[in-house]
């Protein structure tokens, strides 16, 4: 497949805004349970609005992508059979509690909703970001099923896919919190940064795994189910016209085979071992959390680019031959 | 239920790409606006085509044959592109299974192309909406146009009657009886599609003739073997030898 800047923005920037705020809401969680001490409404708030800021960016990319933008209100229709049109309605309903959830905080409303019986008193920002997190881990997952289902891109079709951009997400979102906690709450950074290792380490073995496993691929389709011929040597000579098509264009990702051979581990050491490394010195400076975050978003930037580069489309097939 | 669908014999197709010219001229003079061009005359030139015509070789030289296969959207009775769009805007017609894309409604994501494996949806660059085959809907339902004529119109182009057009759900169609009695297939059926449109194989006709029908068995001459018997390819005379 071709990959689009667009779609590569879009799927890393809501996946980092994603993490950044089920990270800010775990630390709020553990110090609701007196593991933590609670921070300001100010560290909430900002970061909330540095997770926005992410959720915007990617939105704004994704309009990039769409040849008419400004029908873009009717891929809200079809969720009952479309994982897009549930993207399209769980990304702005997500970015609605993660605003409220930093309003909340910011504005100092957050007023008792319920005390449980053990005394824990739970309050408005509470409950926002517990619906803000289930739409976080349903964002993921819609984002996620729009490539796992499609069953004929054998790359793309596995659970794997979603486990990965949960835990891709996950690592980016908590290392920027770990940067901003550096920042804005040094006593709270190593709390981040243990947990952006312990992520970044399970997406690690989550996309060595989903890369293992393509590896192992055999495609479905042949040449002789494609024109149905029993032969066992048949070559294109022609694609039917005399120059390149949209077949040919978005469908192929158009570099090199030793291209795609510098990405793989270029991503894996950028995305994962590099931060991996960083974050396990627990340094808590904020500027070398900063580079490893950086080194980890532009790694996720070269990951999703090889995601959509290796995943080899059976219409490729018709298409060989320019003739 | 009416599913309408073309059956392509590739026995009969020369690949002279009439189908192709003929679909093209039919689709681009329609209200849905034109199927854009891009350098037509120059290098590279590019547009959006519905059915293309591509060309196969099979084996190796000297033993290789050649197989024009016209390609175009399949109406699959499952469509794996139309659960996918996200606006509607791609749409199975219950009344006769045509695969359609409302021109209004798209939104140019690309999503139901990544979602068809038969490479069969194309994009078109200036109206920024996904096209497709949509068998001449405009055309087969026509009431102004004569009854021979409502027909898609790479099926009237088709000089050599190659390409079949009717109902695959109606057990007495032309096209349900050719898929039947001539080994209509489908296109990778691996993916559970169910292509509406099937493809009829390339058939040899051949004479097999045994040993036995190169001789005369009944010749009495023979029967008796009172003369001599040259090899086949020796000459023979009528009472001198007993060929």
């Amino acid at each position: 497949m071709k990959p689009a800047f667009s779609v590569i923005f879009l799927t890393t920037l809501i996946g980092a805004g994603q993490g950044l705020f089920l990270a800010l809401f775990t630390h709020q969680s553990y110090a609701l349970f007196g593991l933590l001490p609670l921070q300001s409404d100010a560290f909430y708030g900002y970061g909330s609005a540095l997770a926005l800021l992410l959720l915007v960016g990617g939105l704004i990319a994704s309009f990039f992508h769409l040849g008419r933008p400004e029908r873009a209100w009717r891929a809200a229709t079809q969720w009952r059979t479309s994982w897009l049109s549930r993207e399209v309605i769980v990304l702005p309903a997500f970015m609605a509690f993660v605003f409220f959830y930093g309003l909340s905080h910011l504005a100092g409303f957050r007023p008792e909703i319920v005390t449980l019986p053990s005394g824990l008193v739970i309050d408005l920002s509470d409950v926002l970001g517990i619906v803000g997190t289930l739409l976080a881990f349903a964002l993921f997952v819609c984002t996620a099923m729009i490539y796992a289902c499609l069953r004929f891109l054998r790359e793309w079709n596995s659970p794997l896919t979603v486990i990965n951009y949960i835990l891709m997400g996950g690592a980016s979102g908590f290392s920027l919190a770990a940067f901003y906690a550096a920042s804005a709450a040094p006593s709270q950074a190593n709390f981040f940064v243990s947990w952006a290792a312990i992520i970044t380490f399970l997406a690690l073995a989550g996309r060595s795994a989903s890369l293992a496993r393509n590896a192992r691929l055999k495609p479905k389709s042949t040449m002789q189910t494609a024109i149905g011929v029993k032969h066992p040597y048949i070559v294109q000579r022609s694609m039917g016209s005399m120059g390149g098509t949209f077949n040919t264009r978005e469908f192929f990702h158009g570099k090199s085979e030793s291209f795609l051979r510098t990405i793989k581990p270029t991503f894996l050491i950028l995305a994962f071992v590099l931060p991996l490394l960083l974050l396990a010195s627990f340094a808590t400076n904020p500027v070398l959390l900063g580079i490893v975050f950086a080194l980890q978003y532009i790694g996720l930037l070269a990951e999703r680019w090889f995601f959509f580069a290796q995943a080899n489309h059976p219409q490729n097939l018709y298409y060989q031959t320019i003739g | 239920m009416t599913q309408l669908a073309l059956v392509i014999d590739l026995n009969v197709c020369v690949g002279c790409h009439a189908c192709v010219t003929s679909c093209k001229e039919w689709n681009t003079s329609g209200s849905a606006g034109p199927l854009f061009d891009e350098r037509p005359y120059d290098a590279d030139p590019t547009g959006t085509f519905f059915n293309r015509v591509q060309t196969f070789e099979m084996g190796k030289y000297p033993n290789s044959e050649t197989l024009h296969f016209p390609k175009s959207c399949l109406h699959c009775e499952d469509p794996p592109c139309v659960p996918v769009c996200p606006t509607g805007a791609s749409y199975k017609r219950k009344e006769d299974g045509i695969v359609l894309v409302d021109y209004d409604k798209c939104i140019g994501c690309k999503y139901c192309s990544w979602a068809c494996p038969y490479g069969a949806r194309e994009f078109d660059e200036k109206q920024k909406v996904m096209k497709k085959c949509t068998l001449c809907v405009d055309r087969i339902y026509d009431q102004s146009l004569a009854e021979i004529d409502r027909k898609p119109s790479c099926v009237k182009a088709c000089p050599t009657s190659a390409r079949l057009f009717g109902d695959i759900h109606d057990p007495e169609s032309e096209v349900s009886l050719a898929i039947r009695e001539e080994g209509g297939y489908a296109l990778m059926p691996e993916w559970g599609t169910h292509p509406a449109n099937h493809y009829l194989p390339r058939r040899k006709t051949k004479l097999k003739i045994h040993n036995d029908e190169l001789e005369r068995a009944d010749n009495p001459l023979k029967v008796d073997g009172q003369l001599p018997k040259p090899g086949k390819g020796d000459s023979s005379m009528d009472d001198v030898s007993a060929w």
